[in-house]
């Protein structure tokens, strides 16, 4: 079971936190911080793995951003490479060539992606246009509300 | 349609359109909300306040956008009935990310959840997962909304109700809400089924004994097409298998199903909604294969049932990609794990050999952990690659030479260990200092078992010493002393290599200081014997070594008082600068440590008042026998841990029948890898009635006291003492020996020995005991209040205990660990009975 994907960017900013696991958000600040350091200081012919306590964390750069996950031992490293790249592949989709920004200013929306990507820290849906339908449906849902109250303000602007 | 503007004070244009089919009540709930709209401003959105906080030059200007913005949203949750709690919730929330506390926002989040907009229940949910975790009290709050809306007959708002649930999943949360979750479980539903399973995957993780509940709505999920079902339902029956051995068993009947899931996934054409790369759902074949594996793991049946699906898969799967190799890596896993056909274990490691050939440095780390995991099984077929896998000990990726060094460790046999060491030793002089302890202990391990002969043995130690330098441990002094004083013909060898050894530089190299410096104590005849060799050593040779050695500021406590011990034993080996020694004797006499200058003043006794015992006391040892405690010792290390104390109870024991006779064996019993100790026997006095064991005893016993040694002379006289670990967490080792007292009736004496296992210092150490009031407690000074990496500090604990109650006792450690403040306290109740 995946513990946490961070998603963070060259200069060490953190973008995303999914925590599957319950700690104390001091804890989780500084696991945060630590990884980042890690990771920003390894060379990028290196592998794409660390041992790290009793986890495996799985890291890959995509263009600024790094997405790094916590998966426990027993769990194939390989395939949450896969992960990562299935999600990566679905923000492309949703965002249309996505990139830093939009992750900055879309947050919440990524979230959301990730939401019905993986829940609990384990796959629940394999097929990319499933998750891309969810996602949408909810957005319209979200939509129809914002006509009915007549202030497009009223969403998150 | 209708459409009309209207203007309030001339601040804001409402542009309102709306359908025939809205009443009045709509529209006085509009103009309520455009009236509250004008009575407070509207807020900043979330679009401007990231573009505000990135446009911040300095983290103090970040800081204060922040702050202001904090304030303002606090204020607007005094409010209730807020129409724009959404959105300053969602600006919470990227506040949170940034570091921020924002626990402020936690109620309203609920508030949101509540709210029966989609929009708000989206972002309340979102706020929720990401702002409390199973530690928040606010469960019970979320529990009800859960509750709800796990019931609403939207799928996207149960949707989000089950993945809060996932996320959060406490235990009182699990056993309040998993009835539900069991219902949704059977819901026909597929968007909501398979959410379902994996809450009901959370629930069993978090609470096992609510997995009854869940078993017979679980296997129907294996006979659905749909993915995510199939996926999540896998995940949940391996979450069930591996917290219970009857649920296991009750799943080996699915075997079949799942092999023809598996078998419909690899050969069924290509499909654009599950392919990756050209693999069929990689995600799906990954989690039956690992499920498979825990089914056919220990059982033939189910093992013989896979056997063939698994062959299929390792050869269909195409391996020119990550994915490929995904693949191909759970099912070298699993037929390693299963009861499988040798002829598929061998198609396994080639597979891994394969992979180790790879470009991909992921694929080779895989690769050698994975051979870590199957050396056991099949050795000769990982041998075949060892070659590859020393030479991922040279990579530059610290990940990879990690495995390889585990690995290499794994491959030694006394076929390839001159080979293998080569490479190793190789490695022990590059590597880094987190590796250096382990792997020169792992080597000095693997040299003991596999040696061929003593010569080449001893030669390996030395390079050990001279490679690993100071993160040499202790274990490996004491068995390389052990090893040179069994081997009688290979100490005038060994003893030259060390000279020249010694002759180096070796500040950074105490650990072969020590040996040398014992070695060339006990052996140094040898050096100035041998005329043949052209390179005669002199005695004035050693002695300006020697001297170098103890007025080096870089050399330890330890080392000097090895170099004090040897030369002392080379002013008999010695014949014509035994005067130097004397002085150097009456120099270190007052040394400013108090160990040494003990040594030191006892030995210019010996020279003066009695100089005629001195050749005799200063014998060699005999050869070091090998204790089961010793043997002990070395596989404690292996572990990480070591025993600090240098005499324990079972050693003594056996020295003790040998019943000794004269001062020559009390040696032995002082000696060995205790070197300090065989100082004290050589104390003035002693000397004197050294005619018989007991008054030996006593005068040891005398000595040992003022040597701050007391355990020892207990030890033999009364055979009471015992020795518990009191305390052994993050590092720091404390072990309590107990013995009577003597003199005093109903006293046991407690010596604390502290001991630090980590790299860092341990500083302001504090060490505090609380016994109950019917015991009297007092506790003398500690020998210092630092302890620094492997090294330890003592203690002396004693407790009178007139009511013969069991003793109990409270105790608090503070120390300072790398800068860090630790406290822990702890109880202890295991004491021995015959202490109390």
């Amino acid at each position: 079971m995946m513990q946490f994907m961070l998603l963070f960017s060259r200069q060490g900013k953190l973008r995303l936190q999914k925590w599957y696991v319950a700690h104390p958000d001091k804890i989780k600040k500084k696991i945060t911080r630590d990884l980042i350091t890690t990771i920003l200081a390894r060379k990028p012919k290196m592998c794409s793995f660390l041992e790290w306590k009793d986890l495996k964390i799985v890291y890959k750069r995509y263009a600024s951003l790094y997405f790094c996950c916590a998966i426990e031992q027993t769990d194939n490293e390989l395939l949450t490479l896969e992960i990562i790249h299935r999600y990566v592949e679905l923000l492309d989709k949703y965002f249309g060539s996505v990139c830093e920004l939009d992750i900055i200013f879309n947050f919440e929306k990524a979230y959301f992606i990730l939401d019905e990507l993986l829940l609990g820290g384990e796959v629940q849906e394999t097929s990319k246009k499933n998750v891309l339908k969810a996602v949408a449906a909810q957005d319209l849902l979200q939509e129809e509300e914002a006509q009915q109250g007549f202030f497009e303000d009223h969403g998150l602007g | 349609m209708l459409s009309f503007t209207i203007r309030v004070d001339g601040f804001i244009a409402i542009g309102i359109v709306f359908n025939p089919t809205f009443n009045i009540a709509t529209i006085k709930q509009v103009i309520n909300e455009a009236v509250e709209r004008v009575r407070m401003p509207t807020p900043m959105r979330l679009r401007d306040l990231i573009r505000q906080i990135r446009a911040a030059r300095t983290a103090a200007e970040e800081r204060s956008v922040v702050n202001r913005e904090c304030a303002y949203i606090r204020s607007t949750f005094r409010d209730e009935d807020s129409v724009w709690r959404c959105r300053n919730i969602a600006k919470l929330l990227y506040i949170h990310m940034l570091g921020y506390p924002a626990h402020f926002g936690q109620l309203e989040c609920l508030k949101l959840i509540a709210s029966p907009r989609f929009t708000d229940k989206r972002i309340g949910y979102l706020g929720a997962m990401l702002l409390l975790d199973e530690r928040q009290d606010v469960h019970l709050l979320i529990t009800n909304c859960l509750k709800n809306d796990l019931n609403s007959p939207t799928q996207f708002i149960v949707g989000l109700a089950l993945c809060t649930l996932g996320a959060i999943a406490s235990p009182e949360m699990s056993r309040d809400l998993a009835s539900e979750v069991e219902r949704l479980l059977k819901s026909p539903n597929a968007y909501i089924r398979k959410k379902a399973a994996l809450c009901a995957f959370r629930i069993i993780l978090k609470v096992p004994e609510l997995m009854e509940i869940f078993l017979p709505a679980t296997r129907s999920l294996l006979s659905e097409k749909n993915h995510g079902i199939l996926i999540t339902g896998v995940t949940l029956i391996t979450e069930m298998c591996e917290h219970s051995v009857d649920t296991l068993q009750h799943f080996r009947r699915i075997v079949p199903n799942l092999v023809r899931i598996l078998k419909n996934l690899i050969l069924a054409g290509y499909s654009p909604e599950h392919d990756v790369c050209g693999v069929s759902d990689p995600f799906l074949q990954v989690k039956i294969l690992k499920l498979l594996r825990i089914l056919g793991k220990n059982d033939t049946d189910a093992s013989d049932a896979m056997n063939d699906i698994l062959a299929q898969v390792a050869t269909n799967t195409e391996s020119n990609k990550n994915v490929g190799y995904t693949i191909l890596y759970e099912t070298v896993l699993s037929i390693m794990d299963i009861k499988s056909e040798s002829g598929l274990r061998v198609l396994a490691v080639n597979i891994l050999g394969r992979f180790l050939l790879n470009n991909d440095k992921n694929i080779r780390y895989v690769a050698l952990n994975t051979l870590l995991k199957t050396v056991h099984i099949d050795t000769t077929a990982v041998q075949r690659h060892r070659s590859t896998i020393l030479d991922c000990l040279e990579d530059m990726d610290v990940s990879i030479r990690k495995r390889a060094l585990e690995l290499s460790f794994a491959l030694i046999n006394s076929h390839n260990i001159r080979n293998v060491m080569i490479k190793l030793l190789k490695f022990l002089e590059k590597a880094d200092p987190e590796f250096k302890a382990s792997c020169s202990s792992n080597i000095v391990l693997a040299a003991e078992k596999f040696a061929q002969n003593v010569k080449w043995h001893l030669d390996m130690l030395l390079k050990v010493l001279i490679a690993a330098g100071n993160y040499v441990r202790d274990d490996v002094v004491s068995s390389t002393i052990q090893l040179i004083s069994e081997s009688v013909t290979e100490q005038s060898y060994i003893v030259y290599e060390l000279w020249n050894a010694l002759q180096k530089d070796t500040a950074d190299r105490q650990p072969l200081t020590q040996v040398a410096t014992w070695v060339i104590g006990e052996f140094g005849d040898h050096l100035l014997s041998n005329t043949e060799t052209p390179l005669r050593v002199m005695e004035e040779d050693i002695l300006e070594v020697y001297q170098k050695l103890l007025w080096s500021p870089q050399n330890t406590i330890v080392t000097k008082q090895y170099t004090i011990n040897s030369l002392m034993k080379l002013s008999s080996r010695f014949t014509s600068r035994i005067n130097n020694i004397r002085e150097i004797m009456q120099i270190f006499a007052s040394h400013i440590h108090m160990e040494i200058q003990q040594r030191s003043s006892e030995y210019s006794q010996l020279f003066l008042k009695y100089d005629n015992l001195r050749p005799s006391l200063l014998e060699r040892m005999p050869p070091l026998e090998l204790t089961h405690n010793q043997q002990n010792r070395v596989s404690e290390i292996i572990n990480g841990e070591q025993t600090p104390s240098p005499l324990s109870g079972d050693e003594l024991p056996i020295s003790e029948t040998e019943n000794i006779q004269d001062s020559n064996a009390l040696l032995v019993l002082l000696g060995g890898d205790n070197y300090e100790q065989d100082i004290v026997t050589i104390a003035p006095k002693q000397t004197q009635s050294a005619s018989t064991n007991q008054d030996l005893l006593d005068l040891l016993d005398l000595y040992y006291m003022f040597a701050g040694f007391p355990d020892l002379v207990n030890n033999i006289s009364n055979n009471h003492i015992s020795e518990m670990i009191a305390y052994d967490k993050n590092g720091l080792k404390i072990i309590f020996s107990l013995k009577p007292f003597p003199g005093a009736p109903n006293t046991t004496s407690i010596n604390i020995e502290a001991k630090n296992n980590t790299h860092l210092p341990m500083s302001e150490f504090l060490f505090q005991v609380a016994v109950p009031k019917t015991f009297q407690l007092i506790m003398l000074p500690p020998s210092g209040t630092v302890i620094t990496p492997s090294s330890f500090i003592m203690q002396e604990l004693r407790v009178t205990n007139s009511a013969k109650s069991a003793l109990r006792m409270r105790i608090r450690l503070s120390y300072n660990h790398g800068g860090l403040p630790v406290q822990d306290l702890t109880e202890i109740n295991d004491f021995p009975s015959d202490c109390t």
